[in-house]
């Protein structure tokens, strides 16, 4: 495929004109490869953790000589003190449009960005979940009696929260349920109903401050389907 | 002819009824024991097979003693874990030899999971001339015996019997990867991806967490244990190396968690030979000590190091085993040929479907990068990276190597003039 193992010699020329489009386009590709190959590795049923750690290893190594590529002109202090989670994010922004990152370094020139907007964009919550197919997830499969404690945990969250924080809005709806096992859907109807939530476990998901009652319970039910699906996933 | 003869007393061993050889023949592990007059290996089905030296005969003086099968048994069976819905692998990852202490081999075989002590030991003898049963073992009718004899021992055909001493589960969450004995013949530890047990051979149902490098959140791991042996006389010292390259000494009097190391070994990278592959190819496969116990060995995947436990910041010596795949990193990680696992006492040879004479000198072959070809080199190019040689083991005091390839061992050895 390439004559020579990637070089790292494409990345120091930080202080000349950007990149050259080839070594972007072969960083790309690497990038594609690593990601396809922790996408097999999650497939598997038991994942060889050694691999699964290199390449998840070698993506994180690529996605910040990318992002420093790419935001050496327009720094991006919100991605400084971020978890891998939020750049994987990037990577997947990355992934999905080369285009917009190969015109993101010509429009560096100019001073028009777009890649580091995608860069500097805080994930939303549909996107912060999908790449916990690649690395977070790639290991956990190895263990998955901590992940299901972890769902287990996350589901009695969820229930402490609408305990604590919504007792007179949960208290007709509890009455109705016989023994600890709640019916999900009528829990989170009921909660959605009750507008004095969110509790501590949505605060990331539901934005701050009031918001129109119509159109915002709407979306809180959508993401919260969204995040017990992947929780029931896990 | 003799040499075929040879040949099939090897490779017959391994070739089941059929003549195709199935996938779970294919040899994991070998080894040789103390005093190299047995070699132990394990495949992917499961078996450990041992091999023996004949003696060597005053009649055939120029004939070096030749392996022949001593023994095979079923050491690891296929397992379910209900828990996670997985398939435990029945492969054999190791085999470890204990010192021989009596007239019986132990040796160590280990899977993904489980550890088990076997007990490999020759019967030539039996009883003959009991009592109270007949000669077929049937009972007789008390009534019927009139005499009192001593049952005599007689000779009988050398018969080799296996049987699992001891069974070490259900301590390892992830996959094991080493077992080394303990000098003190008492105690051996088995290392995982994360974690590292210390055990008594007397005592199956606990072992001793001595590292646990597993974070507590999950997604922020990035390095692994790849291997560990313990120090060959000082029970108190072990090593392990990481997938990140680096080697942990620790000393078990410091504290009973010995996840703070004694010393550590990393050497500082090189800065031209950077690349994206470097922490890949710099993940150390295997770890082990010299005979006195003042250097330790590593294997990365296209260096042997050889390294002086005095001194941690760089290894005293650097072999190059086939640097003329550096070029070819980006293959290698395409085809996952990057992520083999080599053991320290490998040579690099081309393994040949042609080199089934078990006489066939063997030449490591010279490998060019590029250019100009010389006569008896061979291109980098026309490498087949699917005929690759994982495991081998060397003798202990003799110039013998055992080769393992796919489902084939051979064994080399100098010629005798």
């Amino acid at each position: 495929m390439f004559a020579r193992g990637l070089k790292r010699k494409c990345a120091d020329s930080e202080d000349s004109p950007p990149a050259p489009p080839a070594c972007s386009l072969q960083r790309q590709s690497l990038l594609d490869m690593s990601l396809v190959k922790l996408q097999l590795c999650h497939m598997l049923a038991e994942p060889n953790l050694c691999r699964s750690v290199l390449i998840a290893n070698t993506v994180r190594q690529l996605q910040e000589e990318m992002s420093q590529d790419s935001a050496w002109q327009v720094p991006a202090p919100a991605s400084a003190g971020r978890g891998p989670l939020e750049r994987l994010v990037s990577t997947e922004i990355l992934c999905r449009t080369p285009w917009e990152q190969q015109g993101g370094h010509s429009a560096a020139d100019s001073g028009g960005s777009p890649a580091p907007d995608l860069l500097s964009e805080p994930p939303g919550a549909p996107s912060a979940q999908a790449p916990r197919g690649a690395p977070g997830c790639a290991w956990e499969a190895a263990s998955p009696r901590e992940s299901r404690g972890g769902f287990q945990r996350s589901l009695d969250q969820i229930f402490e929260t609408l305990d604590s924080k919504a007792p007179r809005a949960a208290e007709g709806l509890f009455a109705d349920v016989d023994g600890p096992y709640y019916d999900l859907d009528a829990v989170l109807t009921g909660m959605v109903g009750a507008k004095s939530v969110p509790g501590d476990g949505f605060e990331t998901l539901a934005p701050t401050g009031a918001p129109p009652p119509g159109v915002s319970y709407k979306r809180d039910l959508g993401e919260l389907d969204h995040v017990v699906e992947i929780l029931v996933e896990t | 002819m003799e040499e075929d003869i040879d040949t099939r007393k090897i490779n017959n061993s391994f070739l089941r009824d059929h003549s195709y050889a199935t996938e779970a023949d294919i040899i994991s592990t070998v080894e040789f024991n103390h005093t190299g007059e047995l070699l132990a290996t394990g495949d992917k089905g499961g078996r450990v097979v041992i091999f023996q030296r004949e003696q060597e005969s005053k009649n055939q003086v120029h004939r070096r003693g030749e392996y022949n099968v001593y023994s095979t048994f079923q050491s690891h069976e296929p397992e379910f874990d209900y828990l996670k819905s997985l398939e435990i692998e029945e492969k054999i990852n190791k085999i470890r030899w204990l010192p021989q202490q009596n007239a019986a081999y132990f040796l160590l075989s280990t899977n993904d999971k489980t550890v088990k002590l076997w007990k490999v030991s020759e019967r030539d003898k039996r009883p003959e001339g009991y009592n109270l049963k007949d000669e077929e073992g049937r009972l007789r009718d008390p009534a019927t015996i009139t005499t009192l004899r001593v049952p005599v021992l007689r000779p009988m055909d050398l018969m080799v019997e296996a049987t699992p001493r001891r069974v070490f589960a259900n301590a390892h969450t992830y996959h094991i990867n080493s077992i080394s004995v303990n000098s003190d013949y008492e105690t051996y530890m088995s290392a995982d991806d994360l974690r590292i047990n210390l055990w008594n051979f007397e005592i199956t149902n606990q072992s001793f967490n001595i590292v646990d490098i597993k974070p507590a959140n999950m997604e922020e791991l990035t390095e692994v244990i790849t291997a560990a042996e313990f120090h060959p006389h000082h029970c108190n010292t072990f090593v392990y190396s990481s997938s990140k390259g680096t080697i942990r000494l620790c000393d078990m009097r410091a504290s009973a968690l010995c996840d703070r190391h004694t010393k550590f070994f990393e050497e500082p990278e090189d800065p031209s030979n950077r690349s994206f592959f470097s922490e890949i190819i710099s993940s150390i496969s295997d770890v082990k000590f010299s005979h006195s116990g003042r250097y330790i060995m590593t294997r990365d995947y296209l260096t042997v190091k050889v390294w002086d436990l005095n001194m941690e910041n760089r290894p005293i010596e650097t072999y190059q085993v086939h640097d003329y795949l550096r070029s070819k990193l980006c293959s290698l990680y395409e085809n996952d040929c990057i992520f083999d696992k080599f053991e320290c006492r490998d040579v690099t040879l081309e393994a040949s479907r042609e080199n089934s004479k078990p006489r066939a000198i063997l030449k490591p072959r010279k490998v060019c990068v590029g250019g100009k070809r010389r006569k008896d080199e061979i291109s980098v190019d026309s490498l087949d990276f699917s005929k690759k040689i994982l495991h081998t083991a060397w003798h202990p005091s003799e110039n013998i190597i055992a080769v393992a390839a796919t489902n084939n061992l051979y064994i080399f050895q100098d010629k005798v003039n």
